[in-house]
């Protein structure tokens, strides 16, 4: 029990830290039209500017100037690059953002160096936010903090006690993400300025005649979408790890988060963040194979078929493969996304 | 006439003296291809740093041949082709000492080149010296006559594990965990066989393969490794795929012990910190506390550059080639090839030999755990004020198993 636990935690904080990347990359895509590649860059550089900022004013100014400074780097972008080939078509802006991935990853890497950096989060997140204790006669029980080694211990070798304590910095990073759904939601439905950004999504014109500034809209949504991951790359290369192929190994699986979920819509980012980081955290846990589904279907599998070395394949061992299965089989089935509105 | 003689004597022994010493001051140039950035950089990068001191150390009257030792470096990101590449431009560049080790998966790529540019290009032949890859298979069914290693291979030292865990009673359920290639599957293959064969009565409860340093958050592993029950883990991992792994298991409260091939390796002692105390073990081919020489040098390594000189094996590479290049005469690598077979040197650690009938060094394996700095054993790893302290020596004759080689001679 406390293994589906933990296992359901660690699969919801890694889904939430995608959705802290994906949604600010379908909030650009809804906006603009533009498949940024280079959202994935603006995560690495922020955890690459909160690690130089930490190392100088400390972990919680950088996490709120890291975001800024990405963001205001995502807004100068646009401003100096993005519109001045909006003009060309969707091709040039995609080719554009994807010609910044390559530039960011090396100056990264000029500047920085090639080998991670030891960003630690502060002191208060590290150790446990709360223990599972689960004692085999009283039971599961929860205690806040770690919890001391004599409860961990059973002193009756007949008695079974397992402890398992869950990481300060998931539960920090599950709390940041759930705080940053909350105001995205309440700025894009409860404000003026989101009512603005919802009706230049799909009026771009109209709202133009009403004389708004739809330009500095999208460089802001721009900006913000770029914060967004600024401050899940603070977050999660303190939790994980601050290195150069941090983006490369995000990059691809937040595109399967927001085509799975449809393109566009920010619940569907949201449901397919999660359910990837559930799916990819459980599949580590079963040895399932399709030899160990053919004996418990009752077949008999010749010698030479059970050696074989796809038949002995287990899901465990295709985890890291599954989210792009997923996406091959939902743009089969569904090409519009999970929650997506528009098709294809 | 005696005076006569006498001159004879002495000319003739001097000829005889600067004749045996045609190499001496010549440079040998080496090169190590090895990846120096990404995940499992920073590993590669305490080597070169290791290889610069050790060469020094090692150059001019240091060894027996008198020769200078140059070692340059090529970043072959972990990449076989890449490798490849890296091997073609040393060539041409006149290297004829080739050295790898980080990944069996390069080094089978780079045996096999090897061996075919040797055959293809007589006179022009390369040694390939590997500091580190362990599988089995490069000194076995894979052997070759231009391939040296100098680490301990995965048979050794999975043998020391096994007779160090069959005295350990309460060792009773093991979970494996390895990285998807040649090495990790290899661990987990003479793993189960050395344990079948000491202690039946270990149940191995698990085993995971995980892609090779792909992996960052290793929490749903230990979730795993703890649902199972496991004691015990054994680990061929290295780099950060051990780093990360030991880091994951202190924050998700995994207490059995880790039985381990590289502790000591780059970063890893930073990420257990005093977590493992007692319970990590490591098993290879020294620790911190060696004494005599090889303990000065670590000191002086440490002073000089602030990592620490783990790779100690790369001393014994720098003895056998001093050793072989006098006994041949030479720097010709044909030669100190021949003369590298079965030659038997004293090392820091007691007598080496490079094994002929397979090219593998035959030198003592340590066993060790990982604990707090005390009077014996007071080198901080890492400055984290924990050590790995020796449990177990295993002698030459001990660490020694039979190989199927059957090497084609040129």
């Amino acid at each position: 029990m406390e293994f589906f636990i933990i296992s359901m935690l660690n699969g919801l904080s890694y889904g939430l830290l995608l959705f802290m990347l994906s949604s600010g990359l379908t909030l650009i895509f809804s906006m603009m039209g533009v498949l940024n590649f280079a959202h994935a860059s603006f995560y690495m550089l922020g955890a690459y500017v909160g690690y130089s900022v930490s190392t100088v004013l400390g972990y919680w100014p950088a996490l709120i100037l890291a975001p800024l400074v990405v963001g205001a780097m995502g807004a100068a972008f646009e401003r100096m690059c993005l519109r001045k080939v909006h003009k060309f078509g969707h091709v040039a802006e995609l080719l554009i953002t994807f010609g910044l991935s390559y530039v960011v990853l090396e100056l990264v890497q000029l500047i920085w160096g090639r080998l991670a950096l030891e960003f630690k989060p502060p002191s208060v997140l590290e150790g446990p936010a709360f223990t599972l204790i689960h004692h085999s006669v009283d039971g599961l029980r929860v205690m806040w903090g770690a919890a001391p080694a004599e409860l961990c211990s059973a002193a009756d070798a007949a008695l079974r006690v397992v402890c398992s304590p869950f990481p300060a910095t998931r539960a920090f990073m599950m709390l940041i993400a759930l705080v940053m759904l909350f105001s995205v939601w309440v700025l894009l439905t409860h404000t003026r300025i989101g009512l603005v950004i919802q009706s230049a999504l799909t009026h771009p014109d109209a709202v133009e005649a009403l004389g708004h500034n739809v330009p500095r809209i999208f460089m802001l949504v721009f900006g913000a979408g770029a914060g967004l991951a600024g401050l899940a790359g603070v977050i999660g290369g303190s939790t994980f790890l601050t290195e150069p192929a941090m983006a490369a190994t995000v990059g691809s699986v937040i595109f399967v988060v927001v085509v799975v979920g449809g393109m566009g819509s920010l619940s569907g980012a949201f449901l397919a963040s999660i359910l990837i980081g559930v799916i990819q955290t459980f599949a580590v846990a079963f040895d399932y194979s399709v030899a160990t589904l053919a004996q418990q279907l009752g077949l008999q599998l010749s010698e030479a078929a059970s050696n074989n070395s796809f038949v002995k394949l287990t899901l465990s061992q295709v985890a890291p493969i599954l989210p792009y299965l997923f996406l091959v089989l939902v743009l089969i089935f569904r090409p519009r996304g999970l929650l997506g509105t528009r098709e294809g | 006439m005696k005076f006569a003689f006498k001159l004879v004597a002495v000319s003739a022994a001097l000829l005889c003296a600067t004749s045996a010493m045609a190499q001496k001051g010549e440079t040998v140039k080496m090169l190590r291809i090895d990846a120096l950035s990404g995940l499992l950089g920073p590993v590669g990068v305490n080597q070169q740093k290791t290889y610069q001191y050790l060469a020094e150390k090692f150059s001019g009257d240091s060894n027996p041949a008198g020769v200078k030792f140059e070692v340059s470096f090529i970043d072959n990101k972990l990449s076989p082709t890449e490798s490849l590449n890296a091997l073609k431009t040393a060539i041409d560049q006149g290297v004829r000492y080739i050295v790898q080790g980080n990944g069996s998966s390069v080094a089978l790529a780079l045996s096999d080149a090897i061996s075919k540019h040797n055959e293809r290009n007589p006179g022009k032949e390369v040694i390939y010296i590997n500091d580190s890859a362990v599988d089995p298979d490069l000194t076995n069914s894979k052997c070759s006559y231009w391939h040296f290693r100098f680490d301990a291979d995965t048979s050794m030292k999975m043998e020391a594990m096994s007779s160090f865990m069959e005295a350990q009673k309460d060792i009773k359920k093991v979970y494996l965990l390895g990285q998807n290639y040649s090495h990790g599957v290899q661990v987990a293959k003479y793993a189960k066989e050395t344990l079948a064969r000491r202690r039946p009565d270990i149940e191995i409860v698990g085993q995971d393969l995980h892609p090779l340093a792909q992996v960052r958050d290793f929490a749903p592993y230990i979730a795993k490794i703890k649902a199972s029950g496991a004691d015990s883990v054994i680990t061929g991992n290295w780099g950060s795929d051990l780093s990360l792994f030991v880091k994951a298991a202190n924050e998700g409260g995994y207490n059995g012990k880790i039985f381990t091939y590289y502790t000591a390796a780059a970063g890893t002692p930073t990420a257990l910190g005093t977590g493992g105390a007692g319970r990590v073990y490591q098993v290879g081919v020294g620790t911190y506390n060696m004494g005599g020489q090889m303990e000065k040098w670590m000191k002086e390594f440490n002073a000089k550059t602030g990592g620490d000189l783990t790779s100690v094996q790369f001393a014994h590479i720098f003895s056998v080639l001093g050793n072989a290049m006098a006994k041949a005469k030479s720097t010709d690598p044909v030669k100190v090839a021949a003369a590298m077979e079965g030659l038997k040197v004293k090392s820091f650690n007691g007598e080496i030999e490079m094994r002929k009938t397979d090219h593998q060094l035959q030198q003592p394996l340590y066993m060790a755990v990982w604990q707090k700095t005390d009077a014996k054993n007071a080198y901080s790893a890492e400055k984290t004020g924990m050590t790995l302290a020796t449990v177990k020596e295993y002698p030459n004759y001990v660490s020694s198993t039979p190989t199927s080689c059957q090497m084609k001679r040129p």
